[in-house]
């Protein structure tokens, strides 16, 4: 395969030099953009630049079907303006289309310029993650191989899986934030991930079982312990154990958490409502708790931009500020929000580098990046035998919340039923409720397992998406309600 | 908003050149879309405009084909970046990768004859009336449609903001077996969340809209504002019930995408893998008698306007083609309970060795999936008054949360939100619960259907109540 002029593996490894030597910036032109932004009376403004290259390989009943890659370059333009902002974007760097876009967000303000550019300093940036290196045509090479081992695994696994589909999606994305207040910030972010998928009948009952994994990370992360095989024996693995799952209970229940992915009840129960923009407008339920006990005394919860590798790491975030280990809930007391420039200039508080976006074509705002509970004392075995009729829940699909009344929703897609202190019965998929302000103060017993989820956490809001991890040791909620539909 | 610069030959010539050059480089077909659009967006909280966003941005995706042995090997690429060299790029990327996948004999694209679309003018998918709404009206009614909410009630002191949104979409498809379409379409709507307050400091939010493809047809912002306003209210105080099986009344905009999971269950990816809950039920009962579930990508209205004139409108569903460049139509899926068609597109109609239904959606990137146009259930005849009246004691459900449906075995299991109803009269809310059964007898146990059909958007499903499933709360 010739070598297609391909960003992922381009030969400018510096971020800032690829903006400037292959898209044709100039500090200058960056200067006068900002200046145009600011010619209304804008108090601030920023460019954001992004160029993604995404890449989607997928084998399907056994044969190579999918094979996609995506270019998407622009740059968005944010003014700010007291509590209001104005956006505009373009796909089209030439310095005409960038100079009108910025004319168009200037207008959100209306007077004279009052604001001037401040001279670039650049954001120093840790090296969280690799930037991926080898030749395309070897890594395309590398990459079928993954899917074909992992579509073979699970396979043969068991003669009753009958569908298995197998894919790898990975993207390199380069971003350059330029902003009026001097902040200069670049970076290259890898992401990938590998998923299987897979369908298991026997003669009366029809299971799904899904599997994945990933971070920023290079291909070497699937040659260890994250095998293809390791995800293709998990999701043939949970679809055989579907087709013999029970109703699952429905009513109030203690409930186990394993470690893990069911760190997703931290992202829905407090995270989304700790967020600054919402507690700016006092539209979350959570409004108002700092320094109030908002969970047990075992729980302490973190949002944590600066795991290496980590899906939902970050070496700067959108708006081109170092990302940082921010406490949201120590021994239940909740501590403090996730933050913004513009959160934290309105609210007078820290900035927590959470400003995150979709792409060049959102506007950035308070995000989550990995989201997990401390390790509490209590061993796995004995929280699962202090129970007397509960829900092992190990692992779920997505959750969702209402930030405002604080309700908040995931679904189980693998739990069994504690009875007398041991794991029976493997139950159906069911949702599970709760109030998040109230939810974690039922947190009776804290494991000293903490995990991270495997790879694979996209989270919403206000129609953008970006990637997230999550993670828990295993915990007790001593009640919570249980979606089934059996006793 | 600013004027729109595009060019039409400019798109569709971007499009029949990605055709033409993957030809040249020895692909054996190949399909290309282009698609422009212009967005203005504006939020507004507290009275101030808090966002306000306007943009126009262009992109190209091409799907290549190259035939081997028996079957096809193909693959996909798209960009945002529309400079000669961002083409050229993914032109060759193309047919490079196409390279790496296998040859499978069911894709392709379409037979010659099989492609086609409806007349585009008489689908009025585009007005130019929405373009023309200055920024500054815009605003207007976003600010105008917040301050009816907040003025409703003392309750409501804080909001969430009100939107007003617009855009116009020029999509163009084009490909080597001679099939060429394009078409405009223009969409307009508003919406508002308020937050009430109780004397217990608790909050509630909710919301409502208006929207269309015309703006002579939203209603106005103080209507929006004191629907969005009465609905927070009515959920302050909410709490949950005891875990109980009793009916359930779910209100149009639920019902609407719980009987849509029969069209997605119809969807003939899932079947062809026997990953559907309705694979090999073709031809037979998957729903009681009452249940007609048709979708129809041809759908034009007539509205009232109110200076009696008539305004004939699309569909927020409608298009004169699909995403594999065939007629969309009118199928009707589920008659009277039975599973009469599939949601097919050309690809798994192939695979199911039965004629595509025109059913085909195609982003920029990736093979066409299976996508519907405007769907809705045949109504009935009670109001929704009725039904609920006819309630001892049950849920009528306003909201539910999570994805809690599982289409291959049909399990269903949601977060809900709403008001109890005793004696068929609405007396309290609640919240915190969750709904479960499973879909096959969902489906079987639709006992009343009412009257009240309205297309607020691509799909319409009247109030419906349903027995037999679980409630599980306090």
């Amino acid at each position: 395969m010739a070598a297609a002029p391909n960003l992922l593996h381009s030969d400018v490894p510096d971020h800032k030099r690829y903006f400037f030597t292959h898209l044709g910036l100039t500090e200058r032109l960056l200067e006068r953009c900002l200046g145009e932004a600011l010619s209304a009376g804008g108090e601030f403004a920023d460019l954001y630049f992004e160029a993604v290259t995404s890449m989607s390989l997928g084998m399907d009943e056994g044969i190579v079907k999918t094979a996609a890659q995506g270019i998407s370059v622009g740059c968005g333009i944010r003014v700010l303006s007291g509590e209001r902002t104005g956006f505009a974007y373009t796909d089209d760097l030439s310095p005409d289309r960038l100079l009108k876009a910025a004319r168009t967000a200037a207008l959100i303000a209306n007077g004279p310029q009052t604001q001037r550019v401040q001279g670039f300093t650049e954001t120093a940036t840790p090296s969280l993650y690799p930037v991926a290196g080898g030749t395309a045509d070897a890594e395309v090479a590398a990459k079928l191989k993954l899917i074909e081992r992992a579509n073979k695994a699970a396979r043969d696994f068991d003669p009753r899986i009958t569908q298995v589909r197998a894919s790898i999606n990975d993207e390199l994305r380069r971003i350059l934030i330029a902003a009026s207040d001097g902040t200069f910030a670049s970076d290259t972010q890898p992401l990938a991930r590998l998923n299987v998928s897979v369908i298991a009948k026997d003669e009366i009952n029809t299971a799904r079982g899904t599997s994945g994994g990933g971070g920023r990370i290079t291909l070497d992360f699937f040659t260890g312990e994250k095998s293809p095989e390791h995800y293709a024996r998990e999701a043939a693995r949970t679809a055989i154990l579907q087709l013999g799952a029970i109703a699952a209970p429905a009513g109030e229940m203690e409930v186990v958490l394993g470690p893990g992915w069911p760190g997703v009840l931290l992202h829905e129960a407090v995270g989304h409502g700790l967020e600054a923009d919402f507690n700016r407008k006092k539209t979350s339920a959570f409004a108002g708790l700092i320094g109030q006990k908002v969970a047990s005394p075992k729980v302490t919860v973190v949002d944590n931009g600066k795991m290496p590798g980590r899906r939902g790491s970050l070496n700067v975030d959108d708006e081109g500020n170092a990302t940082q280990e921010t406490v949201l809930i120590e021994n239940g007391i909740l501590r403090g929000y996730l933050s913004d420039k513009l959160s934290s200039r309105l609210m007078n508080m820290p900035n927590t580098g959470s400003g995150r976006r979709e792409s060049y074509q959102a506007i950035p705002m308070p995000r989550m990046t990995n989201t997990y509970m401390l390790n509490g004392d209590d061993l796995p075995s004995d929280i699962i035998r202090s129970v007397k009729r509960g829900l092992y829940a190990v692992n779920f699909g997505g959750g969702q919340v209402d930030i405002t009344s604080g309700k908040f929703v995931f679904t189980a897609s693998e739990a069994y039923l504690i009875e007398d202190g041991v794991v029976t019965a493997p139950v159906k998929g069911a949702t599970l409720i709760g109030n998040g302000p109230e939810a974690l103060k039922y947190v009776s017993m804290v494991g000293n397992d903490l995990a991270l989820d495997e790879g694979v956490g996209t989270c919403g809001k206000a129609g953008q998406s970006v990637p997230v991890g999550v993670g828990m040791p295993t915990t007790k909620l001593d009640r919570m309600t249980v979606g089934g539909t059996g006793h | 908003m600013s004027t729109t610069t595009t060019h039409a030959t400019d798109l569709k010539q971007l499009a029949a050149e990605a055709v033409s050059r993957a030809l040249d480089l020895g692909a054996t077909d190949a399909e290309a879309v282009a698609v422009e659009s212009e967005d203005f967006g504006v939020n507004v909280r507290l009275g101030q405009v808090e966002q306000l966003t306007e943009s126009g941005s262009r992109a190209l995706g091409l799907r290549v084909f190259f035939a081997d042995g028996d079957g096809q090997r193909t693959s996909s690429t798209s960009t945002s970046d529309l400079s000669p060299e961002g083409v050229t790029r993914i032109i060759e990327s193309a047919v490079e990768l196409a390279k790496v996948t296998g040859a499978d004999p069911f894709a392709g694209l379409p037979d010659r004859a099989a492609f086609g679309l409806n007349d585009v003018a008489s689908l009025a998918l585009h007005f130019n009336d929405v373009d023309a709404i200055p920024p500054a009206e815009r605003i207007d009614i976003a600010r105008r449609c917040e301050a009816a909410a907040m003025a409703f009630d003392t309750r409501i002191q804080n909001s969430s903001g009100a939107d007003f949104d617009a855009s116009s979409l020029h999509r163009v498809m084009v490909n080597s077996r001679g099939f060429s379409g394009e078409y405009r379409s223009s969409y307009c709507g508003f919406s508002v969340t308020p937050i009430a307050q109780d004397a217990s400091g608790a909050m509630q939010r909710d919301f409502w809209y208006s929207s269309a493809r015309s703006a002579k047809l939203l209603v106005t912002p103080e209507e929006v504002g004191r629907k969005a306003a009465e609905r927070a209210l009515r959920r302050l105080g909410a709490r949950p019930v005891a875990t109980q099986r009793c009916p359930v009344v779910f209100a149009p905009e639920i019902a609407r995408g719980l009987m849509g999971n029969l069209l997605s269950a119809a969807d003939g990816d899932s079947i062809y893998r026997n990953a559907s809950m309705f694979s090999g039920k073709l031809g037979e009962q998957v729903a009681g008698e009452n249940i007609t579930m048709i979708d129809d990508g041809t759908m034009v209205f007539d509205h009232t306007l109110p200076n009696g004139e008539t305004l004939r409108v699309g569909g927020f569903g409608t298009s004169p083609f699909d995403g594999d460049g065939l007629r969309t139509r009118r199928t009707v899926v589920i008659e009277r309970g039975i599973l009469k068609e599939l949601m097919l597109n050309t690809y798994t109609a192939r695979k199911l060795s039965m004629e595509s239904t025109g059913k085909a959606s195609r982003g920029l990137a990736g093979a066409p999936g299976i996508g519907g146009g405007n769907y809705f259930l045949e109504p009935g005849a009670l109001t929704p008054e009725q039904i609920i009246g006819g309630v001892p004691s049950g849920l009528y459900v306003l909201q539910t949360m999570g994805h809690g449906v599982n289409l291959v075995t049909g399990d269903y299991s949601v977060g809900a939100s709403g008001l109890w109803i005793e004696n068929g009269e609405l007396a309290y809310p609640v919240e915190q619960i969750t709904i479960a059964g499973n879909l096959k007898d969902i489906f079987r146990n639709v006992v009343a259907i009412g009257n009240d059909l309205e297309f607020r958007s691509s799909g319409a499903v009247p109030t419906i109540r349903v027995e037999g499933l679980t409630i599980a709360g306090s």
